[in-house]
Formats: structure tokens, C-alpha cells, sequence
């Protein structure tokens, strides 16, 4: 590799924009290529181009053989991002699982005594009211968003931007019957049920989980399914216990 | 150390004057403790940073890596059970990953 490719790939990782290297396995030429702009794909022939696409979505580096030749891709995704809004007790084994897991993590609460440093080591802690913090945080498909006040006036301006985003996973905690509810008020701010069918409500795969632990558990492992897994998710139907007895 | 952090080591091995391989995972088979991706790199003086396997294999990838600044020349390393000497450096998990290692010019 030659020095120059690796400094300008480091700094496009550190400004967080997605970037695959392709190297030529027979001939090892190299180039960086940039699977969101159309002028960088352009400067690749079409079935490689499409080829890093189809890598950069899936998140997955691979060898591909293209008309006799062999490539290595290897993609380099922005980290992913994990934004709980509500620095409620769940929030905190749910934030150190989602570190572990490899997620930058972002806390909102515009309730100041929830959201303090001293309670969420190690992750960003905003008290933005979450309407103001998601419309700068800018969800993109990298990113999951994870409700837990099951207040109205926290939850519901949040889910609102996150479904007008391209977020991966949307979930909100509560009961079936809150989340009921839930749904009602979004359709009558304008969303459709398709809309809100995106919400993961009750929050989390249903494991049986009781302690905010294993609560935390049950909603990563249903965020990791969604990302890793996005063709055999059922779109809400695995949190409810009677889809999964039938 | 997560993987942009293995790179970053890189840069700063290169900036201090060292020569600098890098090993990455780009094909495995069956089960493999690393992922497609996964990165190492050598600085000419044996030290390294970063994982492709789970310790089975560092040692012969790092001694690889050395010949590779020598040399100049990228190289692909196969391990795996079908691989006698890959057998005898221990990639006891059972499964074959393929091993591009490269100089940094």
C-alpha cells in the first residue's frame, strides 16, 4: 500500500465518511473509492462499482472476481451509532453493552438530573430536548435509535425525526398497550402505519428478559438481528411472543 | 485496539522513519475467530499491533510481514486444515482464511 492511500483512507475514517480500498489481488494496483458518490464510483468499471456498493451496504470486505481478475474490497463504514433517548436506568447497561458491541453511543435527556456524565461514562450525554439533539446528530443507515422514557413529551418528537430518517433500527420501550397508543398519536401527526411499522414496539427480541441487564440485552440483540440479518427480521413480528408460538 | 486504530499505528510507524507491513484478512472458510477485514501491522522490528486470527497464526503472518518489507513484494498467505504447515502453526479452530500481507511504500 502506498503511504498516501493509507493517510488520506485514515482521515476519511476519522471524518467518518464511508470508504472502500480496492486492490487489484494480480497486479496490485490500489485505489480508494467512495461508495456514496457516484463521480468516485464512476472512476471504477460499472460491475466493480457495483460490486463496493452492494460490500458497502452489507458492511461485509470480500474478494470478488470481475471479467478474470480479482479484487479485495475492503470496506471501511463509518462506526455505527447507537442514540438512546432517555437516560433512564435501562440506558446505562444498555450504553456499556453497546460500547462493548462496538457502537459510538449517544444519550438525550432534556432532564438535567437524568442525563449526567457521572451516570454514562465514556458515551455523549446531551440534555437537548431529543427533536433538537436528532436533528443534528443527522440519523443515517448507520445509525439506531432507542427510546426509553415511554413519556410522550420525550418519546414521541424523537420517533417523530427518527422515522423521517434513514436510521436502521427504531425502537421504543413500553407495553403493547403503550405502544398502541404510541401508534395512534403518530398516525394522527401524519404517518402512515407502513411509517410506523418501522418501530420496534415493544422494544427488543423476546427473550423473557426482567432486569434492566437483560433488558438491554434483549433490545442490542434485536438492533445486531436488524443490522446483520435485515432479510429474516420480521419487521416487529419477532418481539411478540404470540408470532413467535406460531 | 478496534482496526482504525491499527491503521493510525501504521501512519505513525511510517512518520517515525520505520518500514511498516500490513496483513489483512481478505477470505475465510468455515469457522475463523477474525472477520474478512481484519487488519495487523509489523513494524521492521517485529513489533505489532492488531489481530487476523485468535493468536494462531500472528506469529507466522508477522514473520511473513518482515520478508514482505524486505522484499517489497504483496503476498497472499493460505491457512488451513488442508495446509500442512498452516496445521503446524495452529489454526485449531478448523477453518482456512486467506492472508494478503503487503509492504507500505
Amino acid at each position: 500500500m502506498k503511504a498516501t492511500t493509507l493517510e488520506t483512507l485514515q482521515r476519511d475514517r476519522a471524518a467518518k465518511r464511508a470508504v472502500a480500498l480496492l486492490s487489484d489481488l494480480d497486479s496490485n494496483e490500489e485505489r480508494l473509492v467512495y461508495p456514496d458518490s457516484p463521480t468516485s464510483l464512476a472512476t471504477v468499471p460499472p460491475a466493480v462499482a457495483e460490486a463496493i456498493k452492494i460490500a458497502a451496504i452489507a458492511d461485509r470486505s470480500g474478494v470478488v472476481k470481475i471479467a478474470g481478475k480479482r479484487f479485495f474490497i475492503n470496506v471501511y463504514n463509518p462506526p455505527l451509532r447507537m442514540i438512546v433517548v432517555g437516560a433512564v436506568h435501562i440506558a446505562q447497561p444498555l450504553a456499556r453493552m453497546a460500547l462493548l458491541a462496538g457502537y459510538e453511543v449517544i444519550i438525550v435527556d432534556p432532564r438535567r438530573s437524568f442525563a449526567t456524565a457521572v451516570r454514562f461514562p465514556d458515551v455523549t450525554v446531551l440534555s437537548d430536548w431529543p427533536d433538537d439533539a436528532l436533528a443534528t446528530l443527522a440519523p443515517d443507515p448507520r445509525t439506531a435509535i432507542v427510546t426509553l422514557t415511554h413519556d410522550p413529551k420525550i418519546d414521541d418528537p424523537a420517533l417523530n425525526l427518527a422515522l423521517k430518517s434513514s436510521a436502521f433500527y427504531i425502537g421504543a420501550l413500553g407495553s403493547r398497550k403503550t405502544h398502541a397508543a404510541r401508534l395512534k398519536r403518530m398516525e394522527l401527526a401524519g404517518f402512515t402505519a407502513t411509517e410506523t411499522a418501522r418501530i420496534r414496539g415493544p422494544v427488543g427480541l423476546s427473550i423473557g428478559a426482567r432486569s434492566p441487564a437483560e433488558i438491554a440485552i434483549s433490545v442490542l440483540a434485536q438492533v445486531t438481528e436488524t443490522l446483520r440479518q435485515p432479510a429474516t427480521d420480521a419487521g416487529g413480528a419477532r418481539s411478540d411472543p404470540a408470532a413467535d408460538a406460531a | 485496539m478496534d482496526d482504525e486504530k491499527v491503521l493510525d499505528q501504521a501512519v505513525a510507524w511510517r512518520a517515525s522513519g520505520k518500514n511498516v507491513a500490513i496483513a489483512t484478512v481478505i477470505q475465510t472458510w468455515g469457522s475463523s475467530p477474525r472477520p474478512v477485514g481484519s487488519q495487523l501491522v509489523v513494524s521492521d522490528d517485529g513489533t505489532f499491533v492488531g489481530s487476523v486470527s485468535g493468536g494462531c497464526i500472528e506469529g507466522a503472518v508477522v514473520h511473513e510481514a518482515l520478508e514482505a518489507i524486505k522484499t517489497r513484494a504483496p503476498k497472499i498467505l493460505e491457512f488451513g486444515v488442508t495446509n500442512q504447515q498452516a496445521w503446524a502453526v495452529g489454526l485449531a479452530c478448523g477453518g482456512k482464511i486467506n492472508v494478503r500481507v503487503e509492504p507500505l511504500d
